[in-house]
Formats: C-alpha cells, sequence, structure tokens
C-alpha cells in the first residue's frame, strides 16, 4: 500500500531510542521534540532557519528541526544534543573542549553549535579552521565572538590532553555552570514552564502612531478557544513601567494610542493548541493610524506634534558635561577637525527570545523568566498590579543573552496579570519578530564634533552635540543621556572641553540599554576624528594617543582625579608591537594589490563602572549550617557574562577555602538578597565587592569562634571546620552554635555601594568610583570595488585592573568585539523593515577574525582585589578602530554605521576612488 | 488534512490532481521557504511531501545531458561528481543559507518559490537549465526562463510537481563559474549574483553565458554581452563588461543596497566571475 494516507502519528528514532508522537500536520519537528518528547535542549530562537539553535542531526546530516515536519522525520534517526552528550565519542570531546575554551558563553547556541560540530567531527576527525566555520556557519552565537567555538572544534580531538585549571581567584577556571550548558540540561526562559500551562498572546499595534478603539470583547472572550482577554483595565495598579524614577512612562497596555510599531494593547490567553492556532487579526480592534515621526530631525522639527504631551519639542531630557573654555580653545588651536556622525539603531539580537511562566502560590505571585534584574522585575510587578513585594517571586531562568535589554521588563507583567486574572500556570515565549519589534534597542545618535589641537598635537579642546533618538517610551534614554557627555572625551586629558546630549522621542521602538549606554556611538566620532586630526598634523595616531592619554593625578572632563588605576596609557603601548608589524605587513600587501586595500586602526575607550552619580548597592549573603555546609546567596544574574562563576571565586578568596567548599544558591528573590541589575559592567566590581564584604565578614565570625588571627587558614571537611593558626589547630565545633531561621549558626550579609558624588550643573562631580580602559588595533581589508570591509585581524588590550578570571576576560573580549563589528559594519534595525534575523545581520562565524587579547593589570584602589569591571568596555573601541583602518588604508573617512557595503562604495567614489 | 509521503509518483500526482473545489494541497520538500512564508501560525491543510517519491532525487547522466530530480538537495548537488561546467551550480550550492539549509532545501523548491534572490537561478539559465513539470494530465517542458514568470510568480499549475530540471548538452571544456554579493559570510540573501558558463579556445571566449540575479524581478541572461565577449581574453573582456551592455537589468533599493549599488556591484561580480572562470583554466 502506497503511504499516501494521513499520517498523524510519526514514529522515529530519537537518541537511538524509538518514539512515537501524535501530531498536526506540518508540525516542526523542533516543536514536536520540545513539546510533545520533552526535548528541550533542542533551542528555538527564531523558528524561521536563521539561527540554528534548533539543529539536530536527522540520519546523521544537521538540519534546522524548526523548518522540518515532523512526519518527514518518520522511520529516521534524529539525534540532539542530549542524546548525543551522553555516549556520542565526539560530543564527549566536544563536552571537555567547549567547557576548557569556554565556548559556551550564556549557552543557548551551545546545542546548535555542538550538535553541528558533531556532524563535522565524524566527517572530518581533525578539521581545519575553515572547515569549522563552513559547518557552523548556520548557527548564530550572539555572546562569544565565535573564536572560543572555533578552538573548541579544531582542538575537539585533543580533548583527553586538556589540563583543568585550578579555580582561584586569578585562575582561567572553567565557567561554573558550564557543564549543563554543553550536555544540553540548562533551561532557559522557554525551557521552564509545566506541561498543560496556559499559553498568553500579546496584540500589538501594526502602526508606529494610531488611535484605537476595541470592539465587542465579551463576544470574543466567549470564543470556545479564548480562556481570557486581558487590556489595560484589568491593570489594578499602575499602568505603566520604566527603569528611571520619574521616567515610569511605558504602559503594560497602550489605552487608547499607540506610540510605537509593536506596542501591545491587549493579551489573548488559552490553550497551547488553541493559541497556535489564533490569528491575531481575529481579534476586535480598530486602528486610526496617525502620522508617525520616525527619526530626530522629523521629531525636532518647529510644530512637529508632540510624542508625550509633558515633553516639549519631544526632547525628553538631555546632559552636559563642561570645563574650561571649549571654544576658545578650539579658536585657539592650530588644527581643527569637524565633523556629522550618524549611527543607526541596534538590535540585542540575543538567540534566546523572552520568554517565562508564571503561577499563582498560596496567594503569592511566582514569575520564572529570563531576565537581568530579578528585584527590578519585583519592584516593577509589584507596582505594576498593586502588590506587596513581599508577594511576589522572582525566579530567573538561565539567560540566553541580555546585553542590556532584559533589564527591562518584557513578559513579565503579562505573565503576571494572566496568572492572576486565570488562576492558572501561564507561560509565553515572544517570537522573534515580537522580540524586535517591542524591546529596546541601541540608540542611533546624530553627532556634532570639533576637536582641536596644537601643532605639537596637545589636545586643546573639544565640542560635542549629540542627539539620540529615544523612541517613544524612556526606558534608559537618560542614563544614555548622562553617561555620553562623561565619556565622550574619550580616556584623555582635555582642559576644555563641552558635551551636549538630547534624547529625542520618536514613533521608534523605546531605545534603552545596550551594552555602553551610547559610549560606543560617541566613541565612533571622537575616536576617528582622532585619527583625522593626527593625519592633519602629521603624526602618527598612536603617538597622537599616547601623546594625549589620561594619566593618574590628571582631572578628567567631570574634575575627578584618579591617583591610580588610569590604564589607557598601558593599553595604548601593549599594542605597540602588533601595531609597528601590522604597519609594515598592510604596507607590503598594499605595494602587490590594486583593487583591495588593507590599513591599520587604533582607538581608545574608558567606561565607567556602575550607576552614573547614582547609588548602586549590591547585597550578597553568605551562611555557615552546623553541618559545615557553606553557603553563598549569589543573586548577581549571570547573563552568559560568567557572575556565577566570578562571583563564587571572589568570595572564596575572601573566606580562604577552595570554590569546591561553597554551595551556591539563586538567583531567587526570595532567598538572595538583591545584588542589582546585571549593566552598566558592575556585577564583578560592585556586586564582586559585596562578595568579598560577605566572606571577609564571615571569615571574621570563624576566626573569632576559634580566638584566631587574621592570618590563618581555614578548612572545611566533610562538616568539620579548623581553623590552623601559626601551626596551632583548632576545630570549631559549629553544631553547638544556635541556628537562625535559615539553618545558619554564622552569617554575614554584606552590602557595597561605590563612593560616588553627584554631577553639578557643569558635569563636574565624580560620576564613578572606577573606569576601565581599552585599546583595540584592527587590521582591515578594503575591497575598493565593492566596498565591502573585511576586518582580519584584532589586538584588543583590556586593562582589567584584576582578572578574576582570564578565560571570562577573554570571552568577554572576543564578543564585545564581535557586537562592534557588526555595529560598525552591517547591524541596521529599520522598524517595520527588519524585524527578523534574515533582514537583520549579525556577524556570523566567517566574519570575525582571530583576536588577540591582551590583559593588563592595572590595580584599582575600589575594585575587589583590584579588579574593574569589564562587560561593556569591550566593544567600546571596536568600530572606531575599524573606520580607522579604513582611514589609514583609503584616506577616506567613514561617518554613518553601519558602513554597509553601498555605503562605503559612495564615500570612496566622492573621494575619487572608481 | 492530512500529511501525505507518497513513494510513488503516480500516488503524488493523484493526491494534487481534482482538488479544484476541495482545501488546496500544498506540496513540500526542504521546506526552507515554505515554513517561513507559513509564520508561525499553525497550518491547517494537507501537505503533499515529495521527498520519498521514488526517482525525485539525485543528479544523473541522460543521454547527452543531465538530469537533477525534483527532490534533489543543495547538499545532493554539492557531493555530485559533475563536469565543470557545473562549477558555478555548485558554487552556488556552498552558499545557498548554512549547511542546515543546504541539508534540506532543494533545487526545484528554490525555483518554484522564484525569489529574484534565488542563488540556484543564474546559474542553471547559465546552464540553459528546463524544467519537467509532470501532472496526471501528462508531462510538459518548459525552459527555465518561461518557467520563472515573475516576482515568486511560476507558470507551475496547481496540479503539476516540478519532477526534474534537465541541463541540455554542454559543449567540451565548458566551465561553470558563480560570485554571490552579500552582507556577511554565512546565510544571506544575495544583494546580487551573477552566475556563468563559458567556453574557452585559445585563451579566448568562444561562447559565454551570462546570468545576473537579484537586480531584475526575475534574473536575466545579458544577451548583449554574451555576443560582445565572444572571442575576447580576460584583459578584453573585463574590458567589455559595461553598464550599457547591461542595460536589461533594473535594480532596486532596498535594505541591502542602493540601485546604484547594486549596479556597479552587478558588473564588478561579473568580471569576477568571468576572471574567476579564466584564470581557473589558466591554471588548468
Ligand atoms: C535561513 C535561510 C537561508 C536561506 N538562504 C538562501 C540563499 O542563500 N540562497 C537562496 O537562493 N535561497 C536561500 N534560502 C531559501 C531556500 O532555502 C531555498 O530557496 C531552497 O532551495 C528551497 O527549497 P525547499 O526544498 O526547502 O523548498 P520548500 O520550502 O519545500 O518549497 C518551496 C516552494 O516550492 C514548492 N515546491 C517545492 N518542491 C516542489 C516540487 N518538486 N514541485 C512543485 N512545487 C514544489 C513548495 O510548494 C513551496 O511553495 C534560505 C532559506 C532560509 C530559511
Ligand atoms: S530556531 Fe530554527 S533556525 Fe532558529
Ligand atoms: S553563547 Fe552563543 S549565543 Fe550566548
Amino acid at each position: 500500500m502506497d503511504k499516501a494516507a494521513a499520517t498523524h502519528l510519526t514514529g522515529f528514532t530519537l537518541n537511538n531510542a524509538p518514539v512515537q508522537v501524535e501530531a498536526r500536520v506540518g508540525e516542526r519537528l523542533s516543536q514536536a521534540l520540545r513539546d510533545r518528547l520533552g526535548a528541550k535542549d533542542v533551542k528555538i530562537g527564531c523558528n524561521a532557519g536563521d539561527c540554528g539553535a534548533c539543529t539536530v542531526l536527522v540520519d546523521g546530516a544537521p538540519v534546522c528541526a524548526c523548518l522540518m515536519p515532523v512526519q518527514q522525520a518518520a522511520g529516521r534517526s534524529v539525534e540532539t544534543l542530549a542524546g548525543l552528550a551522553k555516549a556520542d565519542p565526539d560530543a564527549l570531546r566536544l563536552k571537555e573542549s567547549f567547557q576548557h575554551h569556554q565556548a559556551a558563553q550564556c549557552g543557548i547556541c551551545t546545542p546548535g553549535m555542538m550538535v553541528s560540530a558533531v556532524a563535522l567531527l565524524r566527517a572530518v576527525p581533525e578539521p581545519d579552521v575553515a572547515q569549522v566555520q563552513d559547518a557552523l556557519g548556520g548557527v548564530l552565537c550572539r555572546c562569544t565572538g565565535y573564536r572560543k567555538i572555533i578552538d573548541a572544534v579544531v582542538g575537539a580531538h585533543a580533548a583527553d590532553t586538556l589540563q583543568e585549571s585550578t579555580q582561584e581567584l586569578g585562575a582561567p577556571a572553567r565557567r561554573f555552570d558550564g557543564l549543563a550548558k554543553v550536555e544540553g540540561r540548562d533551561l532557559f526562559g522557554d525551557d521552564v514552564a509545566p506541561d498543560g500551562a496556559l499559553v498568553v498572546r500579546v496584540i500589538r499595534s501594526p502602526y508606529p502612531h494610531a488611535r484605537f478603539t476595541f470592539g465587542d470583547l465579551g463576544s470574543f472572550e466567549a470564543r470556545p478557544d479564548v480562556v481570557a482577554v486581558l487590556t489595560a483595565t484589568d491593570v489594578k495598579g499602575l499602568n505603566a513601567f520604566g527603569v528611571i524614577p520619574g521616567f515610569i512612562d511605558q504602559p503594560v497596555f497602550a489605552v487608547d494610542t499607540v506610540l510605537f510599531r509593536g506596542e501591545a494593547v491587549a493579551c489573548v490567553v488559552g490553550e497551547a493548541d488553541a493559541m497556535l492556532a489564533f490569528d491575531p487579526a481575529d481579534f476586535p480592534v480598530i486602528w486610526e493610524p496617525l502620522d508617525a515621526l520616525m527619526t530626530v530631525p522629523e521629531a525636532l522639527q518647529g510644530g512637529a506634534p508632540l510624542v508625550h504631551a509633558d515633553r516639549p519639542g519631544n526632547i525628553m531630557c538631555g546632559g552636559f558635561v563642561a570645563c574650561g573654555d571649549a571654544d576658545a580653545a578650539l579658536a585657539g588651536a592650530d588644527v581643527v577637525v569637524d565633523g556629522f556622525y550618524e549611527t543607526s539603531f541596534v538590535e540585542h539580537a540575543y538567540i534566546e527570545p523572552e520568554a517565562g511562566w508564571a503561577e499563582v502560590v498560596d496567594g503569592r505571585l511566582h514569575v520564572q523568566a529570563c531576565t537581568q534584574a530579578t528585584g527590578m522585575d519585583r519592584e516593577t510587578l509589584a507596582q505594576v498590579l498593586g502588590m506587596d513585594r513581599a508577594d511576589i517571586r522572582i525566579l530567573p531562568t538561565a539567560v540566553g543573552g541580555g546585553f542590556g535589554s532584559k533589564i527591562d521588563v518584557s513578559v513579565q507583567p503579562f505573565l503576571a496579570l494572566a496568572a492572576l486574572k486565570t488562576g492558572k500556570p501561564v507561560r509565553m515565549c515572544y517570537t522573534r519578530v515580537e522580540s524586535m519589534q517591542s524591546t529596546t534597542k541601541r540608540h542611533p545618535a546624530r553627532i556634532d564634533i570639533r576637536v582641536g589641537a596644537k601643532a605639537d598635537g596637545t589636545l586643546t579642546g573639544l565640542t560635542f552635540h549629540g542627539d539620540f533618538n529615544t523612541g517613544s517610551y524612556a526606558s534608559w534614554g537618560p542614563t544614555v543621556a548622562n553617561r555620553v557627555p562623561v565619556h565622550a572625551s574619550g580616556p584623555y586629558f582635555i582642559r576644555n572641553y563641552r558635551a551636549q546630549s538630547r534624547a529625542v522621542h520618536t514613533h521608534c521602538p523605546p531605545s534603552g540599554a545596550f551594552r555602553g549606554f551610547g559610549v560606543p556611538q560617541s566613541a565612533i566620532a571622537q575616536e576617528t576624528a582622532f585619527d583625522v586630526l593626527a593625519d592633519k598634523l602629521g603624526m602618527d595616531p598612536l603617538e597622537f594617543r599616547l601623546k594625549n592619554a589620561l594619566h593618574d593625578g590628571q582631572p578628567t572632563v567631570c574634575g575627578q582625579v584618579f591617583e591610580q588605576g588610569v590604564g589607557i596609557q598601558a593599553c595604548l603601548e601593549a599594542l605597540k608591537p602588533a601595531y609597528d608589524q601590522a604597519k609594515q605587513a598592510c604596507a607590503t600587501f598594499n605595494a602587490e594589490n590594486a583593487d583591495v586595500k588593507r590599513g591599520v586602526g587604533i582607538a581608545g575607550g574608558w567606561y565607567g563602572c556602575g550607576n552614573t552619580s547614582l547609588p548602586n548597592p549590591s547585597t550578597i549573603k553568605a551562611g555557615l549550617r552546623a553541618d559545615g555546609t557553606l553557603v553563598l546567596h549569589q543573586g548577581a544574574m549571570d547573563i552568559g557574562q560568567g557572575s556565577n562563576t566570578v562571583i563564587v571565586q571572589i568570595f572564596a578568596r575572601a573566606f580562604g577555602v577552595p570554590v569546591a567548599d561553597i554551595t551556591v544558591l539563586g538567583a531567587d528573590t526570595d532567598i538572595t538578597p538583591d545584588a542589582g541589575k546585571t549593566s552598566a559592567s558592575r556585577q564583578t566590581f560592585v556586586s564582586g565587592n559585596a562578595a568579598r564584604l560577605a566572606g571577609q565578614a564571615l571569615r571574621a565570625q570563624v576566626l573569632q569562634q576559634a580566638n584566631a588571627s587574621d592570618t590563618a587558614e581555614i578548612t572545611l571537611n566533610g562538616g568539620h571546620l579548623h581553623v590552623v593558626d601559626a601551626d596551632l589547630a583548632h576545630a570549631v565545633d559549629l553544631s553547638r552554635l544556635e541556628a537562625d531561621a535559615e539553618g545558619y549558626v554564622l552569617k554575614a550579609v554584606e552590602t557595597y555601594d561605590p563612593p560616588i558624588a553627584p554631577l553639578d550643573e557643569n558635569g563636574q562631580g565624580i560620576p564613578y568610583a572606577q573606569f576601565g580602559y581599552a585599546a583595540h588595533l584592527c587590521v582591515a581589508e578594503i575591497d575598493l570595488k565593492l566596498g565591502r570591509i573585511t576586518p582580519v585581524s584584532f589586538t584588543a588590550a583590556h586593562d582589567v585592573g584584576r582578572a578574576i578570571n582570564p578565560l571570562l576576560v577573554e570571552g568577554q573580549v572576543q564578543g564585545g568585539i564581535a557586537q562592534g563589528l557588526g555595529m560598525a559594519l552591517m547591524e541596521e534595525f529599520i522598524p517595520g523593515r527588519t524585524e527578523n534575523l534574515h533582514d537583520y545581520l549579525i556577524p556570523t562565524i566567517g566574519d570575525v577574525p582571530p583576536i588577540e587579547t591582551l590583559i593588563l593589570e592595572i590595580e584599582d584602589a575600589h575594585g575587589p582585589y583590584g579588579a574593574k569591571g569589564l562587560g561593556e568596555h569591550v566593544l567600546i573601541p571596536t568600530a572606531p578602530a575599524i573606520f580607522n583602518a579604513v582611514y589609514d588604508a583609503t584616506k577616506v573617512r567613514l561617518m554613518h554605521a553601519p558602513a554597509t557595503p553601498a555605503r562605503v562604495r559612495a564615500a570612496l567614489k566622492e573621494a575619487g576612488y572608481v | 488534512m492530512s500529511y501525505l509521503t507518497p513513494t510513488t509518483l503516480d500516488a503524488a500526482l493523484g493526491a494534487l490532481s481534482g482538488r479544484d473545489t476541495e482545501a488546496p494541497v500544498s506540496v513540500i520538500a526542504g521546506g526552507t521557504d515554505w515554513f517561513p512564508a507559513q509564520g508561525e501560525r499553525a497550518y491547517n491543510g494537507t501537505l503533499l511531501d515529495v521527498t520519498r517519491v521514488e526517482g525525485m532525487r539525485g543528479v544523473s547522466a541522460v543521454g547527452t545531458g543531465w538530469r537533477i530530480g525534483g527532490a534533489t538537495t543543495w547538499s545532493d548537488i554539492l557531493h555530485a561528481d559533475l563536469p565543470p561546467a557545473f562549477d558555478g551550480l555548485k558554487l552556488a550550492a556552498r552558499e545557498v543559507g548554512s549547511v542546515q539549509i543546504q541539508n534540506a532545501g532543494t533545487v526545484a523548491g528554490n525555483i518554484c518559490n522564484a525569489s529574484p534572490a534565488a542563488d540556484g537561478v543564474p546559474p542553471l539559465l547559465s546552464l540553459d537549465a528546463e524544467v519537467e513539470l509532470t501532472s496526471t494530465r501528462g508531462v510538459r517542458r518548459l525552459v527555465l526562463a518561461e518557467f520563472i514568470t515573475g516576482v515568486r510568480k511560476t507558470a507551475r499549475a496547481a496540479d503539476e510537481i516540478v519532477t526534474a530540471l534537465y541541463i541540455p548538452a554542454l559543449s567540451a571544456g565548458a566551465r561553470g563559474g558563480f560570485t554571490k554579493i552579500g552582507g556577511r559570510k554565512y546565510l544571506v540573501i544575495s544583494v546580487a549574483m551573477v552566475g556563468a558558463v563559458l567556453t574557452l579556445s585559445g585563451g579566448r571566449i568562444a561562447t559565454a553565458r551570462i546570468t545576473v540575479g537579484s537586480a531584475s524581478p526575475v534574473a536575466l541572461r545579458m544577451g548583449d554581452l554574451e555576443n560582445a565577449l565572444v572571442g575576447a581574453d580576460l584583459a578584453e573582456a573585463l574590458e567589455r563588461v559595461t553598464p550599457e551592455r547591461l542595460a536589461a537589468l533594473s535594480p532596486i533599493s532596498d535594505i541591502r543596497g542602493s540601485a546604484e549599488f547594486r549596479g556597479e556591484a552587478v558588473v564588478e561580480a561579473i568580471r569576477r566571475t568571468l576572471t574567476q572562470i579564466m584564470k581557473g583554466q589558466a591554471h588548468g
């Protein structure tokens, strides 16, 4: 008989075991695997073939499970990471190698990467770099910059020879949460909801600006496939969320007017199958589209309608820093360079879309979702729901990348409202398009800059004006406006300076936090203007920077004086050997090539760690149980950057025991004190300090019990705590101490808040307790005929004060460079046009060249063991270094990011290239 | 509503015929265009999977030419033993999306989807490919240029299956080339691409078939240029690639590039493809 019959029951082998599923016709294999067979190790990033996270092997060949009907797998063998990781010899080697090289950061791409790599290794046991790139080219990673992944796959065949590092502070320790990631066991936002949870769908505006009215919601809600409908009237507390006091302005549900395409107006809740079949076009809402302001010039034009009635001129806020007399200095300068720069919306493009679930447990609300900020989520929900904070528990999942956007709430208010209204567990996961339409973006900037210097190369003055498209709602716009003027000088000594910024409202999606809070944009203008200036002066760009680099004891443009820890000179000097070598190599290359040219570009950068002149505490708790268990309550969200590792390394050092002796709990707002948000490069610095203080405090209590001195050694051994002080051993019997309600016989809770001082009206003050410093070198090749820029290599020097974990430092640097490269060359979010990962391009494994990381340790007085923050520094110098390489090669100054081939080609032609 | 996986052509054709009054049946092969077009919503209809129909997969020599089965994947093309005239098609196969996409996506799916940016079309047009359409009503063959009639439009009737593509006899020594211009290394839709097949004699072009994609609603053969190239050595050939000879194109501006850039990129891509083929031969 022919098989041309309905095949609802599909059988295949999954990881060598026979399985059967009863699936819909044309159900995606990925969905069947995840929802019907529990294979949550198959990740979904796009449902469109664009990210490769869902890669599985079908009869040994890697395919996107999201693009294969499950019925097509009938009778075939399907392999996923969780199965391979158990016994497949190649997967076992990859597991070791991935951990050793730290090829997994957040880990959401890891299943796709490893499954693709298994297929490669089966065919080519010892592949070279190009073969790895070809084999893994279909899997996107937003965290690692890919080079560690390449190293891990190239090196997999030798995995049994790898030496595992120790775990102490300063060692290149493997990520402590890494094993689960490489075995496909780590659970992300969409992996944790219980079976049968109701599904929440959001009704969103198709227009950037529109008025709307609802039709007959009552009869819609009565439909059999609809369990509940939520609109603004269901919001019992404040129908607004935001992140900065005074700027809480974004409604959970718009009331009668939407201000950006993708804004939520309602939610529909129903059974999972019903919601998959549900067509949002059936929802009774009538739109009346209105004119939309999509750019800053439109929004600033006299007479432009106001996006928010109470924000005149569409200006939300601004920032200002001035010292000396910039205009006079520029008038008196021997050489002046000015320029106008433009950058675009950049999408965070983490591979994990926003997802989570919620339920009501004994009258308390539990929300489990991917987030960068558990404490802020709880605060927002308390306000929106009109509930007591104590009645809300935020239990984060593993986070598949955040980069700033998952500080703001996304799914959380919808989940909370739906759980409360239905009384049932509810889940949701944004589609890629929803995620890109509705969550925050990097601010597009329009920057005017003027820089002047004396003939000897001394910088004399700089003026900067930046207008930032902050979109429809505030989010972190005020932070960008404040940060940029503080940083727009770069890490240089400039005595005459005036920098102004404005956050301008438009009908675009809200711009918010994205690695660097506006500084990557301002660095493009400042660092590339420096190269033009150096050129006019006849100076080498590296010499020019060294001449003007900020030193200890010199005031910043905010008048802040660091007596120690200013590391920019060291970073620049560290690049010198690579720079000299690259200059020579490029000269040789250019002599031999006419249509492609190579250049070397350098750029510096700095970044203040923590909130700008605002309190910014982190609290860490630790305790000893009577049985000798040492527990660390670690609430600093690990979004792939590594706080689950670094905070523990710091605490272990402070308390004085090996990492292996520590039991780590959290994050969970019911049990971990607030360690603040994972942003502003603050977790290693601020939470790290809290962990250090907690470790030291708990240690002091133990030593006191033993009457031992500060230098005593503590050992924890099978429930016995020993203190050895000057060869004298004391056993501390913890069981004789009384346990508190949490079961701790000794406990320490410590808070660290960096010492800062407010800025005055000229931006003078102490914005940050510490800055971190960086300088990047890029060798880039430019195809003169096609306008294509190809970075050939990077050398990145980073002053991190103290590398708590050098492997994590390298991971941050490489991942940051990949994001800087994307911003420089290809990433441009256009509302309504690039709302998916097909049209919005981020770098693939073939686009990121080798990166050498030079770690410098100029200790900081405030940092834990001297450490400085790093998470954002890593991409600030990247884009200008690339642009400066192009300038070096062609004398063409790129002033528009991204420098797509079309734009570069136009700039080349304008400069006279044919 | 059912999922049909016929193993015989008759059964497949039967599933498509006489369906006019019932809910339409959607043909699916690799699904790499089908799912993105379907979107997130659950599909509510019948699917006809053509990947298990006997004889639909693989490349074979038939008579003086070649047959590419209607369910042949891009990976199948890459791994097939084919003469140098197919080098352009192979280069295109390597650049379709990613390994994952190449393992599932089919050549027939690519032409049926009829995207102006379909990478398979320029090399296939340069190979003078013909499309075999089969239904219970019979079999017909169209040249590819007649099969694709517009942006996402083809001459396929609802009851027809693309059962094969045919490549007519190739002159001995014909060589293919392909150049894709895109915004990143992998997983990228072409800004412009060129497929070419040349025959050379004494370092000079004897015949040229040059096709440009992504610069007009349907990829186009550049007849004027093809004629002008005859007799040229490499240096002359590069010079003869002029915008005037590409006047049939109508590049547009979109998120991937301006019309002006596309126009220039096409000129450059043709030159690089010619160099690729002609230098490749010189080096043997
Ligand atoms: C991430 C991603 C990247 C991509 N990159 C590229 C790229 O770089 N270049 C490129 O050209 N394309 C690309 N594509 C598009 C796609 O992969 C190709 O067009 C592929 O060749 C389609 O083949 P398929 O078998 O998957 O088609 P399917 O999706 O199965 O079908 C496509 C259409 O053709 C019809 N059809 C298929 N086979 C037949 C048949 N035998 N008879 C009749 N009708 C049929 C189907 O009904 C459907 O309408 C990409 C797609 C994705 C998802
Ligand atoms: S989820 Fe399948 S490719 Fe992105
Ligand atoms: S580690 Fe690859 S996406 Fe996060």
